[in-house]
């Protein structure tokens, strides 16, 4: 397979990623939320640049990539809001708050809304299991979600 | 005189609007023309009071809450600076009863210094622990922190000090001290408390857990799940550094250690040791094999004392007072003290440091309160999405961990879910399937499968497709994963899916399930 040769702005924004996390010891990781802070998500090109500037081959770093859940392979809407599905907010109805929301916005778990305005994503604790049930958009915390709050949300993601 | 107003900056807080009452409290302070300063303290535990405001008096602290950014003028015309009466009003907090209660060694400070201050942290015993260990012999220290009895507080409970005398024995050039903050486990959250409300004594117990060892590095591998725990540690770090508690000589002393800190990327399973080890390392959060052990061979192949937050928290009490004051309290082979994080539908949840010991009745109804529905509990998980439901008829349970180990459960990171009635089991039991499915790292065969497997299985259940074949089949499939698996997450879930068919049948009866289905 032919690799598109990497545009030249994104190798040169990859490589100054790569150049401020390279001497960490195991700096795979750190790189990888590096450049999905740079672009939004990991674009494809982006996984060469990194194995070679690591001395890795591109499987073990498309290995890496795959495995852990906060990379996206694609951009996201403008906001992400998770929310989450784990034990302590099933217990206060997480459930029923998912569905609210997934009808609210029109979309499912793992989806971003056709305006480009949400991605939604079950997340697995916050640790907020005594303000369950919770959620967080955009790195903002909510506990006790019920319809207001939601409304809130959606307020928000729409402005 | 200036007047001190602590409004919790913890993300329980947060999530309850804190950020809108200190910004409405700044107004306020403004427009008023009061001299009084806003300390971002962490939370005391009490998350239905939450956002809870506290002013310093000459009488004291006294508390409001939980208040919300419109109560925040009323609060003031009612002289809330110098602890005036209002419906808010909670009193000294310390006399409130689910503080009364309590014995804080390791949240000792945590919901009141200012998280970031080291002056703070010092006013309130902090520093003592670590100014001991520097002067005492590595060996002397590791002694002192088994002696305590003090076991790993992430769940496995395998007692600390033989963990550090490990590493101390194995020869290295380098050894480092990895703090495991990947608090994945549902209705847990005492690590992220302690990292938002009092990151001093985490950073206090991995020094002295270098001095122990003669390591001189150490990483704090925090879920990005905790992004206010994160910011909260790289603060205090910086804090600690500059004053010279980290660095190349720890307060003065012949050796130097440092932290960094790193975020995990969302994958529950690198809560396992060794799978966070990998991640650490750059690679694929997969388990590990053991042997080797982690002591001996652990972060890039190097000697490793690795421990959870509350484990390494707990550790600057152990030297500040003594072995043997932390072991005299809790029961049997568990002493000293757990922070309870009580979750889920629950009155009155937060966190309860307390000595081992208590029954997990009194835990959920004295203390809790029974459900926040007000409906009559049915369930109760402990330990997380790997440990077992609990029925009623065994809250007589002492919360520790031999005493869970008997009854088929496990007491894990100390977290408790309520459940009210309305709790259907056989859906429990299968989100615990899917849950392992997701999360497997795919190492090992029963996890991998045997979690889908399991899904497959209880959902023909439901559908009442040969219940009694099905229910036969998730009996032996939870042996083999029990048995077989790598890591406590193949090997645990068999906790949660055993606990709710054993102690909850009618929900996993054919005519309760083809109800249910109608």
């Amino acid at each position: 397979m032919v690799m598109q040769p990497a545009s030249t702005e994104l190798a040169q924004r990859t490589a100054a990623v790569i150049s401020e996390l390279k001497s960490l010891e195991g700096p795979l990781i750190p790189i990888l939320h590096g450049v999905q802070e740079e672009f939004g998500y990991v674009p494809q090109e982006t996984l060469p640049i990194i194995a070679e500037a690591l001395n890795l081959s591109r499987a073990e770093v498309h290995g890496v990539f795959t495995f852990y859940h906060d990379f996206r392979h694609h951009p996201a809407g403008r906001h992400v809001l998770k929310v989450c599905q784990a034990e302590a907010c099933q217990s206060m109805g997480s459930d029923a708050i998912a569905a609210q929301i997934k009808q609210k916005f029109g979309i499912g778990f793992h989806e971003t809304s056709k305006d480009g305005a949400v991605t939604l994503e079950p997340i697995y604790c916050l640790g907020l299991c005594a303000c369950a049930p919770a959620a967080m958009l955009d790195g903002e915390v909510i506990g006790r979600l019920d319809a207001d709050k939601i409304d809130e949300i959606a307020e928000e993601i729409r402005s | 005189m200036s007047v001190t107003i602590y409004i919790p900056g913890d993300s329980g807080s947060l999530s309850l609007g804190a950020e809108k009452v200190a910004k409405a409290v700044e107004t306020e302070i403004a427009a008023r023309g009061i001299d009084a300063k806003i300390v971002r303290n962490g939370s005391r535990g009490l998350y239905w009071l939450e956002p809870m405001v506290e002013v310093a008096t000459e009488a004291g602290r006294v508390a409001y809450g939980p208040v919300s950014a419109k109560d925040v003028a009323s609060l003031f015309d009612a002289g809330l600076a110098s602890g005036g009466q209002h419906k808010l009003s909670l009193g000294d907090p310390e006399k409130l009863p689910f503080i009364a209660k309590q014995t804080r060694l390791t949240f000792a400070r945590c919901g009141i210094t200012d998280p970031i201050s080291l002056e703070d942290y010092e006013a309130h015993g902090g520093l003592v622990g670590l100014r001991k260990a520097v002067a005492m012999a590595p060996a002397d220290i590791v002694k002192q922190v088994t002696e305590s009895g003090l076991r790993g507080r992430g769940g496995a409970g395998f007692p600390t000090g033989i963990k550090w005398k490990t590493v101390l024995d194995t020869p290295g050039e380098q050894k480092y001290i990895v703090c495991n903050a990947d608090e994945g486990d549902s209705a847990t959250f005492a690590d992220r408390m302690i990292m938002e409300g009092d990151p001093f004594v985490l950073i206090e117990g991995m020094a002295i857990a270098g001095l122990a060892t003669h390591a001189t590095k150490g990483y704090v591998y925090i879920r990005s799940e905790y992004p206010h725990a994160i910011v909260a540690m790289e603060k205090a770090v910086k804090v600690a550094r500059r004053a010279g508690v980290l660095g190349k000589s720890v307060l003065g002393s012949s050796q130097g250690f440092d932290i960094e800190i790193r975020s995990g990327a969302g994958a529950y399973v690198c809560g396992e040791e060794t799978s966070l080890l990998n991640s650490l390392e750059g690679k694929r959060g997969v388990v590990r094999a053991k042997p080797p052990l982690p002591a001996i061979q652990g972060l890039f192949g190097k000697p490793t004392v690795i421990n959870n937050v509350i484990s390494l928290a707990s550790v600057p009490i152990v030297m500040d007072k003594g072995a043997q004051y932390y072991k005299d309290f809790g029961m049997g082979r568990s002493r000293g003290t757990i922070p309870i994080q009580i979750a889920g539908n629950v009155k009155h949840g937060g966190l309860f440091e307390v000595a081992f010991g208590l029954t997990l009745g009194e835990i959920v109804d004295e203390i809790g309160g029974g459900t926040a529905t007000g409906r009559p509990v049915k369930a109760v998980q402990v330990g997380g999405p790997l440990g077992a439901y609990f029925p009623r008829a065994l809250f007589d349970t002492p919360f520790d961990y031999e005493e869970f180990a008997k009854r088929d459960g496990l007491i894990g990171h100390a977290g408790i879910t309520v459940f009210d009635d309305s709790a259907d089991m056989l859906k429990q039991a299968r989100f615990a399937m899917e849950f392992c499915a997701i999360e497997s790292c795919g190492k090992c065969t029963p996890c991998r499968i045997g979690s889908t497997r399991g899904v497959e299985t209880l959902d023909k259940l439901k559908q009442n497709i040969e219940p009694e074949k099905q229910l036969a089949l998730v009996t032996d499939l939870c042996n083999t994963m029990k048995f077989g698996s790598l890591c406590a997450l193949g090997g645990f879930t068999p906790y949660p899916v055993m606990s709710a068919i054993n102690h909850f049948p009618e929900d996993f009866r054919p005519a309760a399930v083809a109800q249910a289905a109608e």
